[in-house]
């Protein structure tokens, strides 16, 4: 019932080549967890890691990845988000793909960054040049092949949450329900999927209760689906239901690397 | 009218906390979002218009002057009045003068989000002179003394119910809370208005200058009887509403409807050409036309022009997550939902809408939908810089931001800092600070499980 991929070196190389990355004889991409991630839901990048692994890849972890700078870009503060933009530039550059479990933060990289420097080409080129490389996680596990499903899921229900970037600027939506089909869940889409779910970084301190009215209606329409698990992409959005959230037992709310580590054994 | 942050969640609090309005909402914009898709489904290659629509306006906003010049030129050919106003106190001081030189008493209003943003119809009571809103959704907030909370169906927050009680608190007799009897009442009370009235004052959904026309879409009659009953006719209209030819107002009308109400065209579409010729058996003998800058012009030639592409169609509000929750009032203005947070605070100044640029996720859906594509993220994005450089956004929000960014900086002190707040428990001596629930932090960081072979 899967589509089963095993990824040899060459056939890496390959797809490297189609993704328009310089493969350099080389499988290894780098992982950027994002600082939610890395300080608050690190299982998410455990399991990413062990998905990547899984899917052929070798993985790396710059040790001096922070933050991309969104928060910062967000709300106003270009100068401190070109700084923080510069050094994720510095310390990704020589990698041949970057990968993040974040569609918001694979959007700021891929989007934004050449916006902080309009004005300067030096450092324009190398933004222009990092978004090639850089991919949200599902896209990147979906362009190179897929995964290897040992442990599929048994007609389990989903329904995934499409977060904003992702969905709207990125156009990320078909990958990530892809990857659940192929891990053998079957997806039940709530209504308005691609509603904000009231995250917004900042804006959720800044205006919490119509933030939180936001993440209510989001969690109600889960509910609706009837589905155990509610997935997404971002840790952003999870980070904001799964506070929000009153009754846990309703829904689970679960990362999509979390999901896929489980299938693939 | 203000919307500083602390207003802002102050009044969306209390509509979120109305149940009735949220379904009055949620109900109104949820139709008219689905209306959208159906109107705009049945034009071909209709993101290939919008592109097009975007090339126009943007096109005409960059040689503005120009147009404005022919417009007036035109218009004036045509026997219609055209007066500059700077501002809100210039239009509104031209209309007052005109009612009083010719003893004018009572005025009929048809929808126009221009007057309500220079607030005409206040100004026009101190001056001792009646006007008398005639859209039905106008009307009732007019009774309601209440200022719109949607750009084209101002009434939106009320339920027929209320509508109900309104009507019957102002005519003292009993009326059902039936669409066709409310709407028989407005009739009853507004029919005589119009046979009074010695003005009659609309706005202009488009100029067009090859001709000095002023069109205006309605879905009631009343703007043909506005435009068209009385002896004199006012158009208020804001500078950037101008349409160098027929031409571009056909994609204008194309688009305009179907993104507002998801209607192929409006009921009514009226164009005013100067007064009536003698041989014309109704019409007014005079057409008076205001062009309103009211700070648009600052807006040219900078990063903020492309916001004057905006038609006011209001497909912005009905899809954004935080106009359903929030409400139009909280806006502190007529203009509300995304296109209000981006020009509020450009028409009235930032310091006193300060609340506005703050009032999205920049989830994107606004840019989806917008006709134009304004790209309204990046406008709050660009105002939210300027709330940091004119230092309008706090001092304590700009040192902790900047001190998080400094930290950010070095990973390892980020990562000592992060795991000393959760080995000493500190996320609760910070909660009490915070708006939101802080949520727990991890044992170990992904560093830390790295450094000791995580996802082997």
């Amino acid at each position: 019932m899967c589509s089963l991929y095993t990824c040899p070196l060459v056939v890496l190389q390959l797809q490297y080549a189609d993704m328009g990355l310089d493969n350099n004889n080389s499988n290894q991409v780098a992982l950027f967890v994002t600082c939610l991630v890395d300080q608050i839901y690190p299982e998410i990048g455990l399991a990413a890691t062990r998905v990547l692994k899984g899917a052929g890849f070798e993985v790396d972890f710059p040790e001096g990845q922070t933050c991309c700078g969104q928060p910062f870009y967000n709300s106003g503060f270009v100068k401190e988000a070109r700084r923080l933009a510069k050094r994720t530039i510095e310390i990704f550059r020589n990698y041949p793909a970057i990968v993040l479990p974040s569609g918001s933060c694979t959007t700021m990289i891929r989007k934004e960054y050449v916006h902080l420097f309009e004005k300067d080409s030096n450092w324009h080129q190398e933004a222009v040049a990092l978004a090639k490389k850089t991919f949200e996680l599902t896209e990147f596990l979906t362009k190179s092949g897929g995964l290897e499903i040992k442990n599929p899921a048994r007609n389990g229900l989903v329904t995934y949450h499409d977060s904003c970037h992702m969905s709207r600027s990125l156009g990320i939506k078909e990958q990530p329900r892809e990857l659940l089909k192929q891990a053998g869940f079957q997806i039940v889409e709530m209504q308005a999927v691609d509603r904000c779910c009231g995250f917004g970084g900042l804006f959720s301190m800044r205006m919490p209760e119509v933030s939180q009215a936001m993440t209510e209606e989001k969690l109600l329409r889960a509910k609706q689906t009837k589905a155990p698990i509610l997935v997404s992409s971002d840790p952003g959005c999870l980070l904001q239901m799964r506070s929000n959230q009153k009754d846990p037992s309703t829904v689970q709310i679960k990362h999509i690397a979390e999901v896929l580590d489980e299938v693939i054994g | 009218m203000s919307a500083t942050l602390r207003q802002f969640r102050r009044k969306a609090d209390k509509a979120i906390t109305d149940e009735r309005l949220q379904n009055a909402i949620e109900n109104a914009a949820e139709r008219f979002v689905e209306g959208r898709i159906t109107a705009l489904s049945s034009v071909p290659d209709v993101g290939e218009m919008r592109d097009h629509f975007k090339e126009i306006r943007d096109a005409t906003i960059s040689d503005l002057a120009t147009h404005l010049i022919t417009f007036e030129k035109n218009a004036q050919e045509a026997g219609a009045k055209v007066h500059w106003a700077r501002n809100g106190k210039e239009a509104v001081q031209i209309i007052a003068d005109l009612a009083k030189r010719h003893g004018v008493e009572l005025v009929v209003k048809s929808k126009s989000m221009a007057t309500e943003e220079i607030q005409l119809n206040s100004a026009l009571i101190q001056q001792g002179i009646t006007p008398v809103e005639t859209d039905l959704g106008e009307w009732i907030i007019q009774l309601a003394g209440e200022p719109p909370s949607h750009i084209i169906a101002p009434a939106i927050h009320k339920t027929k119910e209320q509508v109900a009680d309104l009507f019957q608190e102002h005519s003292g007799e009993e009326i059902p809370a039936d669409i066709s009897a409310l709407t028989a009442e407005a009739r009853r009370v507004l029919r005589e208005k119009f046979l009074s009235a010695g003005m009659g004052i609309s706005g202009a959904n488009i100029g067009v200058a090859e001709t000095g026309s002023a069109v205006i879409v309605t879905n009631e009659g009343n703007g043909r009887m506005v435009t068209s009953l009385p002896p004199i006719h006012v158009v208020v209209m804001g500078i950037e509403k101008v349409a160098p030819t027929w031409d571009e107002v056909a994609v204008w009308l194309s688009l305009l409807a179907r993104s507002a109400t998801g209607q192929p065209l409006s009921i009514y579409t009226n164009v005013i050409t100067g007064p009536a010729h003698p041989e014309d058996v109704d019409g007014p003998d005079e057409v008076h036309i205001i062009l309103l800058d009211n700070n648009r012009s600052r807006f040219l030639g900078t990063k903020y022009q492309e916001v004057l592409q905006c038609v006011r169609c209001g497909a912005c509000l009905n899809i954004c997550p935080v106009y359903r929750k929030a409400g139009g009032h909280a806006y502190g203005s007529p203009y509300s939902g995304p296109i209000g947070a981006v020009i509020n605070p450009l028409l009235f100044g930032l310091e006193k809408y300060n609340g506005l640029p703050q009032a999205s996720s920049l989830c994107g859906a606004c840019l989806e939908v917008c006709p134009a594509r304004i790209d309204l993220p990046r406008m709050l994005l660009a105002l939210r810089e300027d709330e940091v450089n004119r230092r309008i956004l706090p001092w304590r929000d700009r040192v902790m931001e900047r001190l998080a960014a400094s930290v950010l900086l070095h990973p390892w002190l980020f990562d000592c800092l992060v795991r000393l707040v959760g080995k000493m428990r500190l996320t609760k001596v910070i909660q009490p600070f915070i708006k939101v629930k802080m949520p727990p932090l991890a044992g170990r960081s992904y560093r830390q499980l790295w450094r000791r072979g995580g996802g082997e």
